[in-house]
């Protein structure tokens, strides 16, 4: 159950187009089932189209991926995938947007609203069922859509920059929040940030993706006992060597791009 | 004692609920003055008035300035007929009786109001026909790429034709009567709504419809869930914005071959030379035009509220 397996996956943007664009290449990776793990890497550095080609919204240009040891070759009920920006429907309430995926599926009505309360009590926002989107903070808009993204019973939470867009402070609640979801239930969560802080103190492992193309640079597990904490030598030490690796790559990338843009105006 | 308390209340906001409820009297229910605040939030009611108070000022220069023109005759009341004059023409039943006007077959004491929803229910037909045929055709023409490419280079050539020119047309297929109006103002706005919604659905949130598809909708549903709702607020929008159009054009096909409505009483006022007939259509005209885009604007706040005016 929510085990990954990735093999030799490669992502060309635009292919056979002059504005062809290596985004990822060769990344093989296995996520065990029941694993945190997170990635991290230089701004374009493909983190996002991985997680894309992850969820099914998008097929590698070459290479497979396997969900439980099935091919995957578009979005499945045992994948869900939670994006940065606010993605909750304007015109449904929380409990509506909630059981949005029941209602796909067929599930009557009374059903799919008794389910839903279920998870929007999971993620403590059962007094705002009937509340719209507008009328709920940044947070709360996350953690109900993380609630959508457990009502269809996914294996693998899949989590694309989701606390990006918050203040300092709901940000730390999130993620707690996501760690008291996590533990115990089993599942996988493979969760993309540029945020070297938030992916040692979440994460089992953390892998590290080159600047463009994406490789796979290196995995790392974090040994440390949870709940950890952000000021200790431990901490200190994972941060030191994220920094350093991840420094390289991003001045690899700022060239690069400088690169690219002395050249586009030589072009032109 | 009373007058501070009340000067102490306009101050404050009247969006606050708070303020409501601080009020003593409020609070305890005594007496029959308590429960009218109570009932009506005082903060409310001197808002509203206010409001009303400054449109009946506005109305109220242009009324006295053209009054005292007729009255120190500087203008002919016969060809400028002040208000008053033509106020009064609401009275006079029997000029609407008159078969030019179409309201013949009805009984005597609400000619004017007859003739008023003659003209709203050919806008609010032609706009509702319009509306589901729009949406149809441009969920098809997005839905089916090959019947947008079929269709929309058509229908952006026809969207420009003003309603006006589509009158003759229209009487001619349709001959005088309702089908005829109704026609002009579904063409007014059918051509204009259907490439919005086609536009408008391709602009939709790629993160709305990638919400949808992990969640395991088909493209069918993704239409059907996320990019139809999505696109609603904005289509009433194009409708709010087209309904002067649409407005027009039924008056204008009133006035030249319908012969019944609103259009038909401006038309006959001017053949007969009683220009109070005239100008009370057209004040008509201007009310009833104006309460349809306060109620489209209502509807956009109460029902399609998940995109504030302020986004569109």
């Amino acid at each position: 159950m929510g085990e990954i397996i990735c093999t030799d996956i490669t992502k060309v943007w635009g292919a056979g187009t002059p504005r062809e664009v290596l985004a990822l290449e060769r990344v093989s990776l296995t996520v065990g089932h029941g694993e945190f793990l997170a990635v991290i890497g230089p701004s374009g550095c493909g983190k996002s189209t991985f997680l894309m080609m992850l969820a099914g919204l998008e097929m590698p240009t070459s290479g497979t991926i396997t969900s439980n040891g099935e091919a995957v070759n578009g979005p499945g009920a045992d994948r869900s995938l939670i994006f940065q920006q606010p993605s909750l429907y304007p015109w449904l309430s929380a409990l509506d947007n909630v059981a949005f995926g029941l209602k796909l599926q067929g599930v009557a009505r009374k059903e799919r609203r008794q389910r839903a309360e279920q998870f929007l009590r999971q993620v403590g926002l059962r007094e705002f069922a009937h509340k719209h989107p507008h009328e709920l903070s940044g947070g709360m808009q996350q953690r109900a859509a993380i609630a959508r993204a457990l009502c269809l019973g996914a294996d693998v939470l899949l989590m694309d920059e989701p606390f990006a867009a918050l203040d300092v402070q709901t940000r730390f609640q999130m993620q707690s929040f996501l760690l008291d979801i996590w533990q115990g239930s089993g599942k996988t969560v493979v969760f993309v940030t540029h945020h070297i802080d938030e992916a040692v103190y979440l994460a089992d492992r953390v892998i590290i993706l080159t600047a463009r193309p994406g490789r796979l640079l290196d995995s790392v597990s974090i040994a440390m006992p949870r709940p950890r904490h952000v000021i200790s030598a431990d901490f200190e030490r994972y941060r030191g060597l994220f920094v350093e690796r991840l420094r390289a790559e991003v001045t690899k990338a700022f060239q690069e791009q400088e690169l690219a843009e002395m050249l586009d105006t030589r072009i032109k | 004692m009373r007058g501070r308390q009340i000067g102490s209340w306009i101050g404050r906001r009247e969006d606050d609920p708070k303020s409501v409820e601080e009020m003593p009297e409020a609070e305890e229910g005594l007496g029959y003055r308590g429960w009218i605040k109570r009932l009506i939030p005082l903060g409310l009611l001197i808002g509203v008035v206010v409001g009303v108070g400054w449109w009946v000022l506005s109305l109220g220069i242009v009324v006295a300035i053209w009054e005292l023109a007729v009255a120190l005759q500087f203008v002919n009341p016969v060809i400028l007929p002040p208000p008053h004059l033509f106020i009064a023409e609401i009275r006079n039943q029997a000029q609407f009786l008159m078969p030019q006007v179409g309201a013949t077959a009805v009984s005597g004491n609400f000619i004017v109001l007859t003739v008023i929803w003659m003209s709203l229910q050919r806008v609010l037909l032609g706009l509702a026909l319009a509306f589901v045929s729009a949406v149809t055709l441009g969920s098809l023409a997005f839905y089916f790429e090959i019947f947008g490419k079929l269709t929309l280079p058509t229908i952006t050539l026809l969207a420009p034709i003003a309603s006006v020119a589509w009158i003759p047309l229209a009487i001619v297929a349709f001959g005088v009567g309702d089908r005829a109006a109704i026609f002009v103002v579904f063409i007014s706005v059918v051509f204009t709504l259907t490439l919005g919604t086609v536009n408008n659905m391709h602009n939709v949130d790629q993160v709305y419809i990638n919400t949808a598809r992990v969640l395991g909708a088909s493209r069918r549903q993704v239409i059907q869930h996320v990019i139809f709702p999505a696109v609603l607020p904005q289509l009433f929008v194009i409708m709010r914005i087209n309904l002067f159009g649409a407005w027009m054009g039924v008056l204008a096909a009133e006035m030249v071959g319908v012969r019944s409505g609103l259009g038909a009483i401006v038309v006959v006022g001017r053949q007969m030379m009683n220009m109070n007939l005239t100008f009370l259509g057209m004040a008509l005209i201007g009310l009833v035009g104006y309460l349809l885009d306060a109620s489209f604007g209502l509807v956009q706040r109460r029902v399609l509220w998940w995109k504030s005016t302020a986004q569109l």
